[in-house]
């Protein structure tokens, strides 16, 4: 049971992304990172929008970080939302990746839980066509400590 | 100094000489006109407006989304002559200004004589704005998150904003409720005899926590047009000439599209509108600094843009934002009267074409809710698109 439901768009990944998702595929998270200023950008672009190299790679990252902002949607933007309770849009800031984002969902928080600065740990959730999707979970005492930013 | 440099000679300065809207309507309400002629019908009136034939226009300018090709446009008029044409990149707002620039630019460098700036929308008969539409880029980091609406995405910015300079929903009820209150001035106002209150702001239905339906704009059904020219030409005519005293696009390093795109900003633009590089241009080619400037149309497709434009555009402090907004200051009679026809937010959403008609009209001092003394005139352009736009308008010579 994914956090939104079937029928959501799903990625449709391109020549700058594939590698992005094919890395989801085997629950890794991967970022792009410059070779020559040696820092990590999102999303993938040929080129690094601080120094420009176009010598730039793939880095594996730990999966954990902070709440850097949210939202809470009550209006059903999409057909696949009708219906649906409210769900939390938020923008996780990634642990050791510079200032990189990810834009995804909390599963296991509720909307007037969430707060600027929770912990966070990323886990893995079907798009609804077989596309693992990084969705992300509040950090456990137990679960993913090593490299989380208080 | 004058726009585009403080050389320029006088009889080159771009001017406003005219403008012109058609009814506004919310949205289904004009269905029974087509969008062309409602664009033909706002330009009409923007050329009467300026004492001039709509066919003597020669130059068409728009922002990304115009669905009315200049040389349809030219021939609907009547205009026997195009020789300019062009338009802004970007979705919703964030070039309507930079649209009023390509005007001047063309008519200063004698491209044209009279150049038109227009937008007309009708929602009835093609898209929703607000409603899912695939984006063509980077939209798989976003879309299947269920972020697709431009209020979520900017609420997402305004709820930082709200950690980082300590404002609260109770500065957008303020915001909200002095909107409304500049409409019911104004006979062209979709939300005219509707005025709103603390009580039935805070009633209304939450769509992107923090926003709730009164934080976002309206969905109507109209047109706007602007008329540019010289002052030279400006002269030869019997209207008053509002000088572009500053005009420019902006935008600063890694915004890409901000919030309509992977909120990858650098952390220390995060909560702002991507427009302090527009602000320092029109300051520097205008010759003025932020206290200068005596009313403001500012980008308000969402209420928590104003806070942030108001920062991005040095009218006040980040620290001070919240106690500035308290203090009445935005409201008619305050230090910086803000969007005195009700703004896309509580007249129209033009995708704030109808913020340069206002900012011409306080500039000429025939507003409705006209602010006393009106010698700067500030417009904003965008919110949570890629690069924004703004001018600053002065005084009729």
């Amino acid at each position: 049971m994914s956090y939104l439901p079937t029928g959501m768009p799903v990625p449709e990944p391109g020549p700058e992304d594939a590698p992005f998702w094919q890395a989801c595929q085997d629950q890794q998270l991967k970022i792009r990172f410059c070779d020559n200023c040696s820092r990590h950008f999102h999303p993938p672009l040929p080129s690094c929008p601080r120094c420009g190299s176009m010598h730039v790679s793939w880095r594996e990252l730990s999966g954990n970080g902070t709440i850097f902002t949210y939202s809470v949607g009550y209006h059903a933007v999409h057909p696949a939302l009708k219906g649906h309770p409210p769900y939390n849009v938020s923008v996780v800031l990634l642990d050791d990746a510079d200032d990189v984002r990810l834009v995804t969902n909390i599963v296991d928080v509720p909307p007037d839980e969430l707060s600027i600065g929770m912990p966070v740990t990323v886990c893995w959730e079907d798009a609804g066509n077989g596309t693992l999707l990084p969705r992300f979970r509040r950090t456990t005492s137990d679960v993913g400590g090593s490299g989380s930013a208080a | 100094m004058t726009f585009p440099m403080t050389d320029w000679p006088r009889k080159l300065q771009p001017c406003i000489v005219g403008v012109g809207e058609t009814a506004y309507a919310k949205r289904g309400g004009l269905d029974d006109r087509t969008e062309l002629s409602l664009c033909v019908e706002a330009i009409n009136a923007a050329a009467t407006n300026a004492g001039i034939s709509a066919s003597e226009i020669e130059g068409f300018a728009s922002f990304g989304f115009e669905r009315h090709e200049p040389a349809v446009v030219q021939a609907a008029l009547a205009a026997p002559l195009l020789r300019y044409a062009s338009i802004v990149w970007g979705g919703g707002g964030g070039g309507c200004s930079g649209a009023v620039m390509l005007a001047a630019m063309a008519v200063a460098t004698g491209q044209c004589r009279y150049a038109v700036v227009y937008r007309s929308i009708c929602q009835g008969q093609y898209e929703r704005y607000g409603q899912y539409r695939a984006r063509p880029l980077w939209g798989g980091f976003v879309a299947p998150y269920g972020l697709m609406s431009p209020g979520m995405m900017v609420a997402l910015t305004y709820r930082r904003f709200m950690m980082e300079c300590g404002t609260s929903s109770e500065h957008l009820a303020d915001i909200a409720m002095t909107l409304r209150a500049n409409a019911q001035a104004n006979p062209r106002a979709v939300m005219r005899g509707r005025p709103l209150n603390r009580e039935e702001y805070f009633a209304s239905r939450m769509v992107a926590d923090p926003f709730r339906l009164y934080d976002c704009c309206l969905e109507t059904d109209g047109a706007c047009a602007v008329i540019v020219t010289t002052a030279d030409l400006a002269d030869r005519l019997q209207v008053p000439a509002v000088p572009i005293l500053g005009a420019a696009q902006a935008s600063g390093p890694r915004w890409t599209l901000g919030p309509m795109g992977s909120h990858n900003m650098p952390i220390e633009d995060y909560a702002t509108t991507n427009s302090k590089e527009v602000a320092k241009a029109i300051y520097a080619q205008s010759g003025l600094a932020p206290g200068d400037i005596d009313v403001a149309q500012i980008y308000d497709a969402f209420t928590g843009l104003i806070p942030m434009g108001l920062t991005d555009y040095g009218l006040c402090e980040r620290s001070e934002v919240a106690s500035f907004i308290e203090s009445g200051a935005l409201k008619q009679g305050g230090r910086l009267p803000i969007n005195t026809a009700g703004g896309l937010h509580s007249e129209a959403y033009l995708h704030g074409l109808n913020l340069v008609i206002e900012a011409t009209r306080q500039a000429r001092g025939d507003a409705i809710l006209q602010v006393p003394g009106v010698r700067h005139s500030l417009v904003t352009s965008g919110g949570g698109t890629g690069h924004k736009s703004a001018l600053i308008l002065g005084q009729p010579n």
